[in-house]
């Protein structure tokens, strides 16, 4: 039984089918990637996770709890963090005070009414967002501006914003879409550093077989909405249908 | 000092030092000498001055910080005047109860309106909130005239039961006071030329935006302040971090009603009596436009911006051509004529055409109103005090 | 069965008022992605072309006649319209008459004019701003716009009546073989609705069957796409504004023997409008229109008398609320897209 169980889940938008049966189980603490071609349902999978989608038919456990109609920041209360595609960031709040967000959001949940307390008494607050941006080596940046910062830096915050809650499960959807090969290989070193120093599970949506190779344990290969084959990556390397299906276009 | 820190509270005592001083700041021009047209210093006036500021920075809650543009505030600020009238009219000419009764009227009123509409955003939000605040206006004039008095407002009438009061067998309809002192009372001090006018109904009302004005910094400064910054930042990433906009926006909109209640009750306080055309629509663009001139989501803009309409509609307004013939009257008859017909369609009843263009200006070229425009000011003049502070100016903190 | 007739015929004409701001609003907002709050202010001045014309046909010059004294026995001053010395009394009579369908074609080039200089001196900027912005910059537009009309003009409505032949009303009953006098409806009304009606069919069929139409769809279902395919969007978009602009002038040209101009009829009409265009579906053309006249039709059987004794109230707010059961609703109006304003 893993954390994350998906069971015969189908999406239609009118006449295409976006996710046909659906299976799908992640395992507790592993790195779980799901790949696929443009179109494959990548993307609409995720928003069943979170809430952003409702399936038509089918069951989203987490933890042994179902996920479906609940709303997202719900879902995300029951311990499921999400990163997107391009880094969602307050752009008009500083580095500290988007860290902050998320601690509080961890402590008080979805709604806490303290309208005259000074934001710079929550001492306890403040001093776990500065670790966590040490542990980000982001210390530096926490009074700059966020949305002035590089595309890498918001990743990482995000990413950082995200762990903040302390999640058991990280849904990435394409990590490093857009960017510099030296960004991309920093993220997936911090990735790999969370995955090693955390008891955490990581579900990613990836494009680039760099990332997904550098980091699964296990990968389901997705194609026109339902899942071809799920392996260990050496198996999915010469696997011939992936081959075939996906790996054909890009070789 | 207050739970502030120390910019904070420099600006408060600011704030407090201009409005305790308001009466001589406001007339620099010796009584009867040809520029007291200009002096702003007389009750009326300096209690809008206030009123208004509560008003913005109410409104300043709402859209300076979650970016929630409401067009329907005024309706909350009718709803407080009609209350505090009716406390007025039923229970005691005392202004205490007439004015907690209009924050608690205006907020149950904007708690109903709120909630209803932030169920929507953006200009389907603006467009939820005119449509409520215009049918209110609608009904006040209409319908609700037994509790409003339609066209003609709700007045004091003798025969009010004013029930604490008891049978005041007086022939006159009794004034709104604060513990036996009225508001209307005022004495005056004179300084040579000068009159000075110290009005009981300004001080209280500026008592009371002092306190607004506090209120408002610690929200500005809460964590509750700094999720509604969040909102209006990116309400996806809010939602993914496991909070709920909705209780948020709409505690701001609560907040920010009840302030308009506030003072459209003080309004009543002052002046004991509520008419409808205080909920129309273009009352509720007015604090728009004052929040923006001043500065919106600054602390200190949208009073500075209530001030300024405030004195362009009663200073401006009332220079005409006469006056202004006075002044270029040195000049050539001709060259005289050529001035005065250019200057004439901004000032007097043209006074409008000069605040639209203000506010095109500050929309296009200053999007942080006068706030911004004295940063840049102070900035231009003290750039080398301001380098050695440079890896500060980096930090997001809103500007005072 | 004639009280609903009279209803909806009493809708039509404030309905095509609406829809055909409407209608301009919508072409602004689809094309250009702006929310333009001076609309309203485009509508009055419209109906201060036509206050204008009238009284530029009508400048005069004095002529003594001879033939006539007045009360002192000199001989009597009159003032002559130029428009008699050029084309006769009896024609000048008639420029005179009709100057009301004449401004439109005073209105347009200036309605066009002032639409593209609205775009290329103000508007162009604030595309990439956000909608609070545009509102409220077009907003302070409108200010200006209206405190300008009313220096010139002042303050007070100008009665500004409509050619002779139309200023009668005609018995609609009669003519559908009911009782007569019952359904009584004056020309003008009726010729403002046939008018809105043929500039909405133009409106469609320029962007239904013209190249330039075509292009101005595509682009607003997807402008970046259109704009790779080597289009100059831009240009086209500002046609597009004023078109729009030259839609609202004229709406406001024939509206003013209906209702005498003043300065402040922009903004009444405007927040109405918006309400309307939000009912209609953000960027929906036809929702635009059907909107408009639904809501016309709507008020003016809520001012029925029978209505007004079960509800109390209900003509004044019927609009408002509509709006609000709608956008809570259908959050995207009667027939709007997805996606519009949804951010």
């Amino acid at each position: 039984m893993g954390i994350l169980e998906v069971k015969d889940v189908n999406k239609r938008f009118g006449g295409l089918q976006a996710l046909g049966d659906v299976n799908l189980s992640v395992a507790e603490n592993s790195c779980h990637a799901i790949i696929g071609p443009n179109g494959a349902g990548k993307s609409t999978l995720l928003n069943c996770l979170v809430g952003k989608l409702i399936p038509d038919t089918g069951s989203v456990m987490f933890d042994g709890q179902s996920v479906l109609g609940r709303k997202p920041y719900e879902i995300n209360q029951m311990g499921i963090s999400r990163v997107f595609q391009t880094p969602e960031i307050f752009g008009d709040l500083s580095v500290l005070e988007n860290m902050m967000i998320p601690i509080f959001a961890k402590r008080d949940g979805a709604f806490r009414m303290h309208a005259v307390e000074d934001t710079a008494n929550e001492k306890e607050i403040v001093e776990q967002a500065e670790n966590m941006l040490e542990s980000l080596s982001m210390g530096d940046k926490r009074h700059m501006h966020s949305a002035s910062m590089s595309r890498g830096d918001k990743r990482r915050l995000e990413i950082g914003m995200c762990l903040a809650q302390e999640p058991r499960l990280l849904l990435l959807d394409e990590p490093t879409a857009g960017m510099a090969r030296a960004d991309t290989n920093n993220t997936i070193d911090l990735l790999k550093q969370i995955k090693d120093e955390r008891d955490i599970t990581i579900a990613i949506i990836e494009h680039d077989m760099h990332v997904v190779f550098s980091l699964a344990e296990r990968i389901t290969v997705l194609a026109q909405g339902t899942p071809l084959v799920e392996d260990t990556p050496d198996k999915i390397k010469g696997h011939p249908k992936v081959r075939e299906a996906y790996l054909g276009e890009t070789a | 000092m207050l739970g502030l820190n120390k910019k904070d509270t420099s600006l408060l005592i600011l704030v407090a030092a201009l409005a305790l001083f308001a009466p001589f700041i406001l007339n620099p021009f010796p009584a009867g000498s040809g520029m007291a047209q200009f002096n702003a210093g007389y009750p009326d006036l300096m209690q809008r001055f206030v009123i208004f500021g509560i008003f913005a920075i109410g409104f300043n809650i709402l859209f300076g910080l979650t970016g929630y543009l409401s067009f329907g505030h005024a309706a909350f600020l009718g709803v407080g005047s009609y209350a505090a009238v009716w406390m007025f009219k039923l229970l005691s000419m005392n202004v205490v109860p007439a004015i907690i009764l209009s924050v608690i009227t205006a907020g149950l009123f904007a708690l109903v309106i709120g909630y209803v509409s932030l169920r929507r955003s953006g200009i389907y939000f603006s467009i939820l909130t005119l449509a409520f605040a215009q049918m209110t206006y609608a009904l006040a004039y209409s319908v609700l005239t037994p509790i409003t008095g339609g066209e003609t407002g709700l007045q004091l009438a003798l025969d009010d039961p004013r029930i604490l009061d008891g049978a005041a067998s007086s022939d006159n309809i009794p004034v709104p006071g604060l513990f036996g002192m009225e508001m209307r009372g005022s004495s005056q001090l004179e300084l040579g030329d000068w009159v000075f006018t110290f009005s009981t109904g300004y001080y209280f009302s500026a008592i009371i935006m002092l306190l607004s004005f506090y209120l408002s910094i610690r929200i500005f400064r809460s964590p509750f302040g700094m999720m509604l910054r969040a909102i209006k930042s990116n309400q996806q990433r809010l939602n993914y971090t496991g909070l709920n906009a909705r209780p948020y926006t709409l505690a701001a909109f609560v907040i920010s009603g009840m302030y308009a209640g506030l003072a459209g009750g003080l309004m009543a306080a002052m002046d004991p009596l509520a008419g409808a055309e205080r909920m129309f629509w273009t009352a509720s663009g007015e604090v728009v436009l004052m929040s923006i001139l001043g500065g919106v989501g600054t602390l200190i803009g949208p009073v500075l911006g209530a001030g300024l309409i405030k004195y362009m509609e009663n200073i401006l307004s009332k220079i005409n051509s006469d006056i202004l013939h006075g002044w270029f009257a040195f000049m050539p008859d001709g060259l005289e004529d050529i001035i005065v017909s250019m200057i004439y369609p901004f000032i007097g009843k043209g006074w409008h055409l000069t605040l639209g263009l203000m506010f095109m200006l500050v929309v296009i070229f200053l999007p942080g109103g006068l706030v911004e425009a004295g940063q840049r000011i102070s900035r231009l003049f003290g750039r080398k005090k301001s380098e050695d502070k440079s890896d500060k100016s980096t930090s997001t903190e809103p500007a005072e | 069965m004639d009280a609903i007739i009279l209803q909806i015929l009493n809708g039509l004409d404030k309905g095509s008022a609406y829809a055909l701001i409407a209608l301009g609003l919508t072409l602004i907002f689809g094309t250009l992605g702006v929310v333009n709050f001076a609309h309203g202010a485009l509508f009055m001045i419209g109906a201060f072309c036509a206050v204008t014309l009238s009284r530029i046909i009508t400048i005069s010059h004095e002529v003594v006649d001879e033939s006539r004294t007045d009360f002192l026995g000199n001989p009597l001053k009159v003032d002559v319209p130029y428009v008699h010395d050029w084309f006769g009394k009896e024609t000048g009579d008639v420029i005179i008459d009709w100057a009301v369908p004449l401004a439109i074609l005073f209105a347009i080039p200036i309605m066009i004019l002032i639409g593209v200089a609205m775009e290329r001196g103000l508007i162009k900027h604030f595309y990439k701003r956000p909608h609070a912005d545009q509102i409220l910059v077009t907003f302070g537009l409108a200010i200006v716009l209206q405190e300008i009309i009313k220096y010139f003009y002042g303050a007070n409505p100008i009665p500004t009546p409509a050619p002779e032949a139309f200023t009668g009303s005609f018995d609609f009953g009669a003519m559908l073989g009911m009782e007569a006098n019952q359904i009584i409806y004056p020309y003008w009304r009726l010729v403002y609705f046939a008018f809105a009606a043929v500039i909405i069919g133009a409106v469609f069929a320029f962007l239904q069957f013209t190249t330039f139409g075509m292009v101005v769809r595509a682009g607003m279902a997807d402008r970046e796409t259109v704009g790779l395919l080597g289009i100059n969007i831009d240009k086209r978009f500002t046609i597009m504004f004023g078109i729009a602009a030259a839609v609202a002038g004229l709406a406001g040209v024939m509206y003013a023997p209906i209702n005498s101009p003043n300065y402040h009829m922009g903004m009444d009409f405007l927040v109405l409008s918006f309400v309307v265009v939000v009912v209609g579906g953000m960027g929906s053309l036809p929702g635009a229109v059907l909107a408009g006249f639904l809501l016309g039709i709507l008020e003016s059987f809520a001012s029925m008398k029978e209505i007004i004794d079960l509800i109390p109230g209900i003509n004044q707010i019927i609009i408002y609320l509509v709006a609000i059961i709608i956008l809570l609703t259908r959050p995207r109006g009667l027939m709007g897209r997805k996606g519009v304003m949804e951010d």
